[in-house]
């Protein structure tokens, strides 16, 4: 059969498109019509423009390519950082910030953990206050302001893909924050991670 | 099956290929260089500079993207096209496009050597790049399988060489993969948010991760191994029975594998357990390629004594079973517990990095270069010196993936002690200050490796300004 296959360039390319289908529709298709991984948990809300700007230069600066933000259900994991992550909390999260690396420790619930002076003097210069830290230090995030005047236009984008922002949240998402570093929009962003559930052995 | 086909007519498009050729030996050291930076950052934190472009967090992005499409990508692309018009008896369907392939594929890499570290990221990994340059790569990989299909059709052999089997999958699925998985909706000109959400996001996106592993960096360099290992052994492919079993085999399992990098989250176990059950599966046609490229060299094993470019592909394909031989088993949940999140992830990928892709590279310049710049086969500028490139890429591989292994080990163990009362053992800053001795090893094996591509480029150099009379000399 494949002596008729390895003539026609046509068929196999058909052949090829047909083989390499199923495993992505299987596996995602139905995943989007399971409400366990659609539906918010209860008292989820979207970020706060602040909140997301600080996601944006989590993003910006590779949290994520260090920090994991996802506790397995595994006792250790539990016992170190809290109760395992639920689908129900990141259904606003686009893109997800799993992450697939932990050379620093998973950030998932580490809202409330440390206070705003400690976050500040730890991302300023971490080994100030971890000794044996390898993180690099972020000085530019304290003299650089909140690009405010862009949030609105990402409310706008987030609530067409389906995050529950009000006209109210995209009119007034650029306000009050005129003497706010980029510091502060990245520990507000931190400081509430994970904090929907509170439960922590 | 049909033979390999003679020697190249001269009316063949080599331009392009030479043009991918040398490309491929430039980005292969950008990218081993940025990435022997990220590896000195981990151990000594000082060399991150205190910089906002030349941190770890935006530099890995680059790192990564600059080995697999850079260095990978132009080497697949030239290579592709070589073995295309060889094994099809065809010149490249057009030579304009072909043109545009190159110097768009060389636009990409631009693009996002200067966007990575300015912090423009979509945080995808392996897709990290911002939509417009998302837009430029569907561009240019649509007129890739244009000169390359186009090339099959005017194929004046019947049959279709098995490594044009490969290479076909690698196009058709990774133009799937990209474009599925970076829907986004734009912002600025420099920002998007993905489409998916949460647990979908990372579905999509680990479909996406584990076939760019799957189709990319295993399809595309099959499809480079099914033509150079047997042109270089001079012997024919072991089994073409093995080759349309393990072909059809390889690429249908593939696509499931992607769940095993999301055990234990939020992902249903539904998923999971399909993504660990395939993963396993996918030991068999892995070394079904492994075999039928290794066994290749029966009646042909004298050869590796003396022959060190024979010696690249070879070992490239033994780093291939071993580190298909451990994915599946990383995929095993029980074990994924364990090894997840760690840098045994890190050097398991390497293995497979530097030890497959890498060096089947490696071996398939050293096989083209002196062909392209019209020499005979063999004939580099000195086999002493990629006699020397192989021991430094063998010990820089070895020592990288030890160092990985004993960390990642040592970090899952770590964190996962309890005391005999139930509390854990160690504090998590405990594993870091514990890895520091693996990271320095990884530095070391890093740098020789990379000190191996420096090696390669002199000789290079010294192969394409090699005076014609020289060459006909040392072939009479």
């Amino acid at each position: 059969m494949n002596d008729f296959i390895e003539k026609n360039i046509g068929v196999m390319m058909l052949l090829i498109l047909f083989a390499v289908s199923f495993g992505g529709i299987i596996e995602i298709v139905p995943l989007m019509n399971q409400n366990v991984v659609t539906e918010p948990i209860n008292g989820l809300k979207p970020l706060s423009p602040l909140q997301l700007a600080g996601r944006d230069i989590y993003i910006r600066e590779g949290c994520h390519v260090c920090h994991s933000q996802m506790i397995r259900p595994l006792r250790s994991e539990v016992e170190r950082y809290g109760h395992y992550t639920v689908a129900g909390e990141l259904v606003y999260n686009h893109p997800f910030l799993f992450g697939s690396k932990r050379t620093g420790p998973d950030l998932a619930r580490v809202g409330g953990l440390y206070s705003d002076a400690w976050h500040q003097a730890h991302l300023y210069d971490p080994r100030a206050v971890v000794p044996e830290s390898n993180m690099p230090g972020f000085t530019w995030l304290f003299d650089t302001p909140v690009d405010a005047a862009v949030l609105p236009a990402k409310l706008r984008a987030l609530r067409t893909v389906g995050v529950p922002y009000t006209d109210d949240n995209i009119a007034n998402a650029a306000q009050g924050l005129e003497d706010t570093t980029e510091a502060d929009a990245l520990i507000a962003y931190l400081q509430q991670l994970g904090t929907l559930i509170k439960d922590r052995r | 099956m049909s033979d390999l086909p003679a020697y190249h007519p001269p009316n063949y498009n080599l331009k392009v290929v030479r043009q991918f050729t040398i490309m491929t030996v430039v980005w292969g050291i950008v990218g081993m260089l940025v990435g022997v930076l990220i590896a000195a950052q981990l151990a000594w934190p000082a060399m991150n500079f205190n910089s906002e472009y030349l941190h770890f967090g935006r530099l890995r992005p680059l790192h990564t993207n600059a080995v697999i499409f850079a260095f990978g990508g132009c080497a697949l692309m030239g290579t592709s096209l070589y073995i295309v018009q060889l094994t099809c008896q065809a010149k490249l369907f057009s030579a304009r496009l072909a043109s545009f392939v190159f110097w768009g594929w060389q636009l990409v890499i631009v693009s996002a050597a200067i966007t990575l570290p300015l912090g423009l990221t979509t945080s995808k990994e392996y897709a990290e790049l911002e939509w417009p340059i998302d837009i430029l790569i569907t561009l240019v990989w649509v007129a890739y399988a244009i000169v390359f299909f186009g090339t099959i059709a005017q194929r004046k052999t019947r049959h279709i060489y098995v490594a044009n089997w490969f290479f076909a999958a690698f196009i058709i699925a990774v133009a799937i993969l990209h474009v599925v998985n970076s829907l986004a909706i734009p912002v600025t000109f420099t920002k998007s948010y993905s489409v998916y959400a949460g647990t979908i996001d990372a579905m999509v996106q680990w479909w996406y991760g584990h076939n760019a592993v799957g189709f990319f960096l295993t399809a595309g360099f099959l499809g480079m191994m099914y033509y150079f290992v047997p042109k270089q052994a001079n012997r024919p492919i072991y089994s073409y029975r093995l080759s349309v079993v393990h072909f059809w085999a390889l690429i249908s399992i593939y696509v499931w594998a992607g769940p095993h990098h999301l055990h234990y989250t939020t992902l249903p176990d539904w998923v999971q357990s399909l993504g660990m059950a395939m993963s396993l599966i996918l030991l068999a046609p892995s070394w079904g390629g492994m075999i039928n490229g290794i066994m290749t060299l029966s009646g042909a094993w004298d050869k590796l004594r003396t022959d060190p470019i024979l010696k690249f592909l070879v070992v490239s394909l033994s780093f291939y079973g071993m580190s298909t031989f451990e994915g599946p088993m990383m995929a095993i949940k029980s074990v994924n517990s364990l090894s997840h999140y760690t840098d045994w992830t890190i050097g398991h990928v390497h293995s497979g990095a530097l030890g497959w892709v890498a060096m089947i590279s490696i071996g398939a310049m050293y096989h083209l270069i002196p062909i392209l710049w019209g020499r005979k086969q063999g004939q580099m500028y000195s086999e002493k010196l990629i006699e020397m490139h192989f021991w430094m890429a063998t010990i820089g591989t070895v020592l990288y993936i030890a160092s990985m292994w004993v960390n990642g080990l040592m970090q899952g163990l770590m964190w996962r002690a309890v005391n005999s009362d139930g509390t854990l053992t160690y504090s998590f800053v405990e594993s870091v200050e514990a890895s520091l001795p693996g990271y320095i090893v990884r530095f070391i094996g890093g740098g020789i490796f990379l000190s191996g591509m420096f090696v390669m480029a002199y000789n290079v150099w010294k192969t394409t300004r090699m005076p014609q009379q020289l060459v006909a000399e040392k072939a009479s």
